[in-house]
């Protein structure tokens, strides 16, 4: 669209569908490339193991990829919020386990009831939160060295709460329940048709009330395109589910969290100014955002959001043990966002990104368990998978930077 | 000289740091739908004046006066209340970030169950920008893709969502390119067309004779002279700036920190 008299220089985005198609064909060749080549690589791994394995498609392993994905995933959502700063946080790993440590002691050893042994063990993860993004703000330090710090303290702190036993078995239904309740089938489809008309409402009085503002739209063929691909997902999904135990609870929360951290970061003042603030922290304070308080409270979710993760991970196993949040928990809640396409720089990235790039390592981990191959393959593939997400985003900045969007 | 009370005033101002005297009486009048040029070599102090004005260091001694009343501008906060908007040389605008969002950082507007209102933020923005004529590609670009002018365009519309009474900027042409240059001088007048009162800072003469009515002169923290831009030319203003003119006191080489 035009504000003014047209500078015959600038390429703007021609009225109709055509110049739609036209403006999609030109951002994808200046490397705005969005979500489209994480489902593409998705596409692709489910057809490799799927011609490799006929079981890999099934409803029944297809659930139990999403179970698998959750936990993680869970704690890639506050990852997310982190890299958007353009910081990183490294503790969320044993700080996952700390927290299920923590409920579960309670719980087991303390006797407190189950919900309360939850919102303790997310407590656990929101003030340690705060105090690493405290310490980050009030002394400078950069956070990849606060958070590494407690990468180590959280640890013998998960140690420590555990005491001599090393594991605390979990049997109690409220925890346990988190990831092993499934809602029937017919749940499934009621929340997909629910999600499906929830979004097309929103996009159809979007759309209306830019209309009655004179503002430019979208070809109504596009948004229709649009919800017709979204519903045709979620039914999928649904039907995939229904097919299986029914609609996994662990999932609703995991899909749930990142529908609303999405929502935070694109439609609200704060994820506003998380954004300015990974973009240029001086122009943000220039502008009166209070930068120290956006970076203090995005510690405070990526720690609460670890937690819960790491409390999911404990209901699926019925068990917190040394090795919980451990291991390989920190590097694959990090390289999930980032093969999801969000920037390591700040300023750029999506809570999709979660959900996307975990289902990518998911689907691997999944998919070669299936085929029997040895752990040693997987972690090979799975770096592979990394270096070759990170090079397409490279690629990609690069083609924006060709095109004066870097 | 033009006529009309001032919408600024400044009288006898100085400003001090250290053993600096970074302005020494320095007196300054600033018109509604005027040009005022500030210019003077470096370290003339044309920067701590209008840090002086902007509230971001407040003057030792000295009269400020808007819209004829005697004010105490100590803060940023204070001259936005006013009405006086400031923009920077370096622009503070976030690059990842749409033109829309630029605008309305730190001020984004609320719609329906505290989310953002888009349609409302997009609507004013397009608005802001007609009227300044500024040309971009769409309002929903993102300002890493905007050339230099366009960029500082936007930082001015930015400072204009304000609705100011004046506007000061802070060297808005330098290290920009000609067409880009004619783009923000046209952006100038309309502003001053807006019955605004603008302050411009610059080093480049022939943008000063381009744009500008009045023409004040700092040199070494003083202010030596006050032109009419109509009735004076370069060699008067660049005489003014390097203190060459008679009747000054002379030329001497001071290095100033």
């Amino acid at each position: 669209m035009t504000v003014s008299d047209l500078d015959p220089r600038l390429v703007g985005e021609q009225p109709g569908l055509a110049g739609a198609w036209a403006g999609f064909r030109r951002r994808l060749g200046q490397g705005e490339l969005g979500t489209l080549p994480v489902i593409v690589g998705i596409a692709i791994i489910w057809v490799i193991f799927w011609v490799a394995n006929d079981r890999f498609l099934t409803p029944g392993n297809l659930t139990n990829l999403g179970l698998q994905v959750s936990a993680i995933g869970t704690i890639s959502i506050g990852v997310v919020l982190v890299l958007l700063l353009g910081e990183i946080d490294l503790s969320v790993g044993t700080l996952s386990g700390l927290a299920a440590g923590v409920m579960a002691v309670l719980n087991v050893k303390q006797g407190w009831p189950g919900w309360l042994a939850i919102l303790a063990g997310l407590a656990t993860g929101l003030v340690i939160g705060a105090f690493q993004g405290f310490w980050t703000t009030r002394f400078r330090i950069p956070a990849f060295v606060v958070t590494l710090a407690g990468y180590l303290a959280w640890l013998g702190a998960l140690l420590l709460v555990l005491g001599e036993t090393g594991t605390v078995n979990i049997s109690d239904g409220t925890i346990t329940g988190l990831a092993n309740t499934f809602f029937i089938p017919l749940d499934a489809w009621l929340l997909a048709v629910a999600a499906i008309a929830v979004y097309a409402a929103v996009k159809l009085w979007d759309r209306r009330r830019r209309v009655a503002a004179g503002l430019p739209v979208p070809p109504m063929q596009f948004l229709v395109t649009r919800i017709v691909v979204i519903a045709v997902a979620l039914l999928a999904a649904a039907a995939v589910l229904a097919a299986d135990r029914g609609l996994p609870l662990m999932l609703v929360i995991f899909v749930g969290l990142v529908v609303t951290v999405d929502l935070l970061i694109r439609r609200t003042r704060f994820g506003r100014h998380v954004l300015a603030v990974g973009g240029s922290p001086e122009a943000s304070r220039r502008a009166g955002i209070q930068v120290d308080n956006v970076r203090l409270m995005v510690f405070v979710l990526a720690g609460t959001l670890a937690a819960a993760g790491g409390i999911l991970a404990a209901a699926r196993l019925f068990a917190v043990n040394q090795s919980s949040g451990g291991a390989d928990t920190l590097l694959l809640a990090i390289a999930g966002p980032v093969i999801g396409g969000t920037s390591l720089f700040g300023g750029r990235g999506s809570a999709y990104s979660a959900l996307l790039g975990g289902l990518v390592i998911g689907s691997i981990t999944n998919g070669m368990n299936l085929l029997g191959v040895e752990s040693s393959i997987r972690f090979l593939v799975t770096g592979g998978v990394l270096l070759l997400a990170a090079t397409v985003d490279a690629l990609a900045r690069r083609g924006r930077q060709a095109a004066g969007r870097a | 000289m033009p006529d009309g009370a001032p919408l600024l005033e400044l009288r006898g101002v100085s400003k001090r740091f250290g053993a600096v005297q970074a302005l020494s009486d320095v007196e300054l009048q600033a018109r509604a739908g005027q040009v005022t040029a500030l210019v003077g070599d470096n370290g003339a102090g044309k920067s701590t004046l209008i840090k002086t004005i902007a509230g971001i260091n407040p003057m030792d001694s000295g009269e400020y006066l808007f819209d004829g009343r005697p004010v105490h501008v100590t803060t940023p906060q204070g001259a936005t209340a006013l009405g006086i908007a400031t923009v920077y040389q370096d622009l503070a605008l976030c690059d990842n970030l749409d033109v829309v969002a630029n605008l309305w950082l730190g001020r984004e507007e609320l719609g329906a169950v505290r989310l953002l209102d888009e349609t409302d933020m997009e609507q004013e923005a397009s608005r802001v920008l007609k009227r300044l004529a500024v040309r971009i590609p769409s309002v929903r670009t993102q300002v890493a893709s905007l050339s230099g002018g366009q960029r500082q365009s936007v930082a001015i519309a930015r400072s204009m969502l304000g609705e100011p009474r004046m506007v000061i900027l802070d060297e808005p042409t330098a290290a920009l390119g000609v067409a880009q240059t004619a783009q923000v001088l046209d952006l100038i007048r309309r502003l001053r067309e807006q019955g605004l009162a603008v302050v411009v800072i610059s080093h480049n003469l022939a943008d000063v004779f381009a744009v500008a009515d009045t023409i004040v002169v700092l040199r070494l923290g003083r202010q030596v002279g006050v032109l009419d831009a109509k009735q004076t030319n370069s060699e008067e203003v660049v005489a003014a700036i390097t203190g060459a003119r008679a009747g000054d006191e002379q030329p001497t080489e001071v290095t100033e920190p």
